[in-house]
């Protein structure tokens, strides 16, 4: 209790001298930036599962090629859960003796459960929200049926037995878009009204399917409870099967914030540890006296414990607050683009997790050596030269390597990487070390042959030995996570430029019959299109991997099961398209046409579990072929261009039958040309995804605004580091400097010393920084980042005279008041 | 005058008793011995001053008799308990309960106001009515208007009479004084010396102090002379 009433005196005394500023700061840096980037991520990770909701119609869709049981649905009702049923099937429609085949989606009151069916007047019009479903007697085809069938709003289309008026033109609906799922046309229609068609009888080729949609705890239980009953032709679909280009990006875009907030709390942590040096070496008299006053050891090392906690505490709270309003910012900046809501943050997790950050920060790096000034022997009272006994390496460095190894591990939770990390960050610090060393070697020999200035500057580098290598580390740590980050950011913005230009395919064609390809790609070209490579599709199954039928075979991974169970894209190709790297086997050459070879993606590779060398028998078309793995690819799927998990060699499926596809861009224009289009080529499948597109590009946009705003919390990090590093050598500074003017030299000279001295650690930790930063980069963009790395020579320029420039001016700016200060004012204090 | 012996008078009672102590360090020439083989008796409410050139080892024979420090050899008995056995923590308890310290350069805890310092001592040894006692101190050195002023903002004599304050306020036993009015001007210097002896006579405690003031040193009822760790 006494313990706490004087540290409590003593704190706001210190709190009010602007002792504890520098490591309240950079605590709540750390906080702020860790708790912001937490509720930031998790606030996304909730908008983007929202988002690919959509593009399932619900949370959670069952599909199967039976009738859903009814007891599933009710079941779902009960737990609270919207829900709506649609079926599926091919038909074709007529109007008058033209005819198209097309897809049925017959559908119950309140689909779609998420996202939203847009509707309009004509063809290929500008769609607009439809008020729920098509009413009994109705359908709504889409303009591509309509255009093919010459049919518009009002006229009159038979599907199988019964007739129907065509109320309004389908744009788009949620389930349709994205994927390649629907090959032929589309047409919504009310599902009281399938039994009239008598569409379906035994044999019918229909696919059921139930949505359900709620709250996200309620359908995690009922998915789990779904899983357990679903019966074996049953399948469940959730946001794990989503749209690959968005998931990708925004994945990416939480690794760099999760990096960039690792960054600086790392940073901070430096701050802390220097700042917590600083208040040791103010406080050893203090303590001195306290046992000379009768404080015993455990009394002085509670007051040290309590004020870090009350620290602690006020950082939380600030720093969560911070960390809260930053997110809310980033989300008001991000409103409209993920989805038509972002939710609130599910929990205050990420501001408990702040505290603790908080907590292990000081744990880590400052309670060891307030601890440390517990041992400073009373006898200090009477001789200023006695410190605290020096302390067990492992006690000084073993609690702080083990909080930095904890925060690695919570951003990159992946054991290798993490090794990979924390063993470059080590190796680094060790070079710093090194480095730093050997300048403070070289810096005492430099002495002799320079000018009273740049003696005295670098005089203080050769004889504070420790203490000119801990701000070499501290500096040198700090440039390079800016300088990383820079890199890094510079990177992901790039690519994301890079892989959206203003000429992407904004169009998907499908199913191109190989005797019009030609027709077809003039037809486009004469409209001033830009077409991508035709690639063959053609539809197959993997029905056996090493002469075992897969049938007969257990993965894994349940998308390993999906994968096995379904069709597949196949196509052939001479050459690796734009966003493939082959990173096992290669690719093959012009001797190798004809050979049964094929290459796979890596997720056929992870979620199969197969191996270069294995072989492969697929049935297509009814004829088997059986090829070996030559080479596994890392496919781009963000690339927006036609990409396939299986890739033939030339060769092998030029005797199968199959269809091209290809892409383009083509610049708005009238709606007729794409009817025209789809007149002359009715049995293409044309997909727009403009809207998609115009979606991704804002979603990029807004990622690359989060993105600098968290490098800001790391750039004040730096700051604090650099004001902490400074800050710690400002007593002694002011003796010097009282000594050396008493002596004659002006302000001027000692300036320059200053400016010496910081100059030589900032060149030297910027050029050490550089060459980290950029090996570091390489690993971080090809690892985790998955970008291609180019080395970046601004980096090299910016490290050794931005850390020199930086530094000195930091250095100049924080001690210009010490020596401004009137000498004797000076020595009279420190008598 | 006083006396140069270092038998304390025979008709009081021994409050603290030095026995053969000495203390050597490890130094870059070897092991240096700084105190060598110093017997000492001090008797209950006396004075004494230790006088000697600098480097004598004056403050190291204080150090040793507040139990700041450990000697090498020899032991130090304070009002018969013996301060070489007790561990860190328990000479803490004993000064916390029976010593007093003023020193050369004031050492107030720039943090506390003046009234804070005086009561750091009692808040230390858990007295229930510290900020009273402390009040009641400060004014008996002319100070109770200056206790919410920080020592920044105290001059050199106002400090030294907070750390006097700080020093009598637990009524100690024993006070050790490491000289006291070296770092203030002479007029001052005489003032705190006048100050220091006032509050000893009313508070009836020991006085130990280390001075190369003559003035300070004669005031005292016993000054023992010391040069190179030993007592002459």
């Amino acid at each position: 209790m006494r313990a706490a009433l004087l540290s409590m005196r003593m704190l706001s005394r210190e709190w009010r001298s602007g002792e504890l500023g520098v490591l309240l700061l950079a605590l709540t840096i750390a906080v702020a930036s860790l708790t912001g980037v937490a509720f930031l991520a998790s606030r996304i990770s909730a908008a983007v599962a929202m988002q690919a909701t959509h593009v399932l119609a619900a949370d959670i869709r069952l599909e199967s090629p039976q009738p859903i049981d009814a007891a599933d649905l009710v079941a779902a009702r009960r737990a609270g859960l919207r829900t709506a049923r649609a079926a599926s099937l091919l038909s074709v429609v007529f109007e008058g003796d033209r005819g198209q085949l097309a897809d049925i989606d017959a559908v119950t009151a309140g689909y779609p459960l998420r996202g939203e069916v847009t509707v309009a007047d004509r063809p290929f019009a500008k769609g607009r929200p439809a008020p729920g479903i098509p009413p009994p007697g109705e359908v709504w085809p889409d303009s591509r049926l309509l255009a093919t069938i010459g049919a518009h709003v009002g006229s009159r289309l038979s599907i199988g037995a019964a007739e129907f008026r065509v109320g309004r033109v389908l744009i788009s609906r949620p389930d349709a878009g994205g994927t390649f799922r629907g090959l032929v046309p589309n047409l919504l229609m009310n599902a009281v009204d399938l039994p009239r068609t008598a569409l379906i009888q035994p044999g019918s080729r229909v696919t059921y399917a139930a949505l359900f949609a709620g709250a996200p705890g309620r359908v995690a239980a009922f998915k789990h409870w779904l899983a357990a009953h679903a019966r074996p032709a049953e399948r469940l679909r959730d946001i794990s099967s989503t749209t690959p280009q968005i998931k990708s990006a925004v994945d990416r875009a939480g690794r760099f914030l999760s990096l960039a907030s690792l960054a600086a709390v790392l940073l901070c942590a430096t701050a802390v540890a220097m700042s917590a040096r600083r208040y040791v070496e103010r406080h050893l008299d203090t303590v001195a006296l306290l046992k000379t006053l009768g404080a015993t050891r455990r009394f002085t090392a509670w007051l040290a414990t309590l004020q870090l906690l009350a620290v602690a505490l006020l950082a939380t709270v600030v720093g969560s607050a911070l960390g809260y309003l930053t997110q809310a910012w980033l989300v008001y900046a991000l409103r409209g683009v993920l989805a038509s809501r972002v939710p609130p943050p599910a929990s205050l997790a990420p501001a408990g997790m702040g505290c603790l950050a908080a907590v292990a920060l000081l744990t880590g790096f400052a309670l060891p050596p307030l601890l440390q000034l517990s041992r400073v022997p009373a006898i200090r009272v009477l001789r200023r030269d006695i410190g605290p006994p020096r302390p067990l390496m492992l006690l000084a460095f073993g609690p702080a390597a083990a909080v930095v190894a904890l925060l690695i591990y919570w951003v990159v939770p992946d054991w290798r990487l993490f090794l990979g990390f924390a063993a470059g960050l080590a190796a680094f610090i060790a070079l710093l070390t090194l480095t730093g060393a050997l300048l403070v070697m070289a810096a005492g020999r430099l002495r002799a042959h320079t000018g009273v200035a740049w003696r005295y500057g670098i005089a203080r580098l050769s004889r504070r030995k420790a203490d000119s290598i801990v701000q070499i580390i501290a500096f040198g740590t700090g440039i390079m996570a800016l300088l990383l980050l820079g890199i890094l950011r510079n990177d992901l913005n790039g690519d994301w430029r890079r892989s959206l230009p203003a000429d992407l395919p904004n169009y998907f064609f499908v199913n191109i019959p190989p005797q019009k390809r030609d027709a077809f790609v003039a037809y486009l070209h004469a409209r001033g299109a830009k077409t991508s490579r035709m690639m063959l599709l053609m539809r197959g199954r993997l029905t056996g991997i090493d002469g075992r039928p897969v049938a007969q075979m257990r993965f894994a991974d349940h998308r390993g099961e999906q994968f096995a169970n379904r069709e597949q894209n196949l196509t052939w190709s001479a050459t690796i398209g734009a966003g493939n790297r082959v990173v096992a086997g290669r690719w093959w050459s012009p001797a190798d046409y004809g050979q049964p070879l094929v290459s796979i993606s890596t997720e056929f590779e992870k979620w199969l579990g197969l191996r270069i060398g294995d072989r492969l028998t697929f049935d297509i078309a009814g004829e088997t072929l059986t090829v070996r793995v030559a080479s596994i690819r890392k496919v781009k799927w963000d690339s927006f261009r036609p990409n396939f998990f299986i890739v033939f060699a030339p060769g092998p499926l030029d005797k199968v039958a199959g269809t091209y596809l290809t892409s383009a861009y083509l610049a708005p224009g009238p709606a007729e040309s794409l009817a025209e289009l789809a007149r002359r080529f009715p049995s293409v499948s044309i997909f727009d995804i403009d809207d998609l597109l115009a979606d991704v590009r804002s979603m990029l946009d807004k990622a690359v605004l989060a993105v600098q705003s968290v490098f800001v919390f790391t750039l004040i990090a730096g700051l604090t580091v650099l004001l902490a590093a400074v800050q710690s050598s400002r007593d002694e500074r002011r003796y010097e400097s009282a000594i050396l003017r008493t002596l004659g030299a002006s302000r001027r000279t000692v300036l320059k010393g200053v400016l010496a001295e910081f100059a030589a650690i900032g060149v030297l930790a910027g050029l050490i920084a550089a060459a980290g930063a950029s090996v570091a980069a390489y690993f971080l963009t090809t690892r985790v980042l998955d970008l291609p790395y180019a080395f970046s020579p601004w980096a090299c320029v910016t490290g050794l005279v931005g850390g020199g420039l930086v530094v000195a001016a930091s250095g100049w700016l924080a001690t210009r008041a010490v020596v401004r200060q009137p000498p004797l004012a000076t020595l009279r204090a420190d008598i | 005058m006083p006396k140069t012996s270092a038998q304390a008078p025979a008709a009081r009672s021994s409050v603290l008793k030095a026995e053969h102590l000495t203390k050597q360090v490890e130094s870059p020439e070897g092991l240096l011995t700084i105190v060598h083989d110093v017997s000492l008796e001090i008797a209950s409410g006396e004075s004494i001053a230790v006088v000697g050139p600098s480097g004598a080892g004056k403050s190291t024979l204080l150090a040793l008799l507040a139990g700041l420090d450990l000697p090498s050899a020899g032991r130090v008995l304070l009002e018969g308990r013996d301060l070489t056995r007790l561990d860190e923590d328990g000479r803490a308890l004993v000064r916390a309960q029976r010593v007093g310290f003023v020193f050369q350069s004031f050492h107030l805890i720039p943090s506390l106001t003046a009234l804070e310092n005086v009561m750091l001592p009692l808040e230390l040894a858990g007295h229930a009515r510290a900020h009273e006692a402390a009040l009641e101190t400060l004014r008996q050195v002319g100070l109770k208007e200056r206790g919410r002023h920080y020592p920044r903002q105290l001059s050199g004599g106002e400090q030294q009479r907070v750390a006097l304050a700080r020093a009598f306020v637990t009524r100690p036993a024993v006070l050790f004084a490491d000289e006291p009015t070296g770092n203030l001007d002479a007029t001052t210097g005489a003032k705190i010396g006048q100050l220091l002896f006032e509050m000893n006579a009313c508070s009836h405690t020991t006085l130990v102090l280390v001075t190369h003031d003559r003035d300070l040193a004669a005031r005292c009822e016993r000054i023992v002379h010391m040069d190179a760790g030993q007592l002459r």
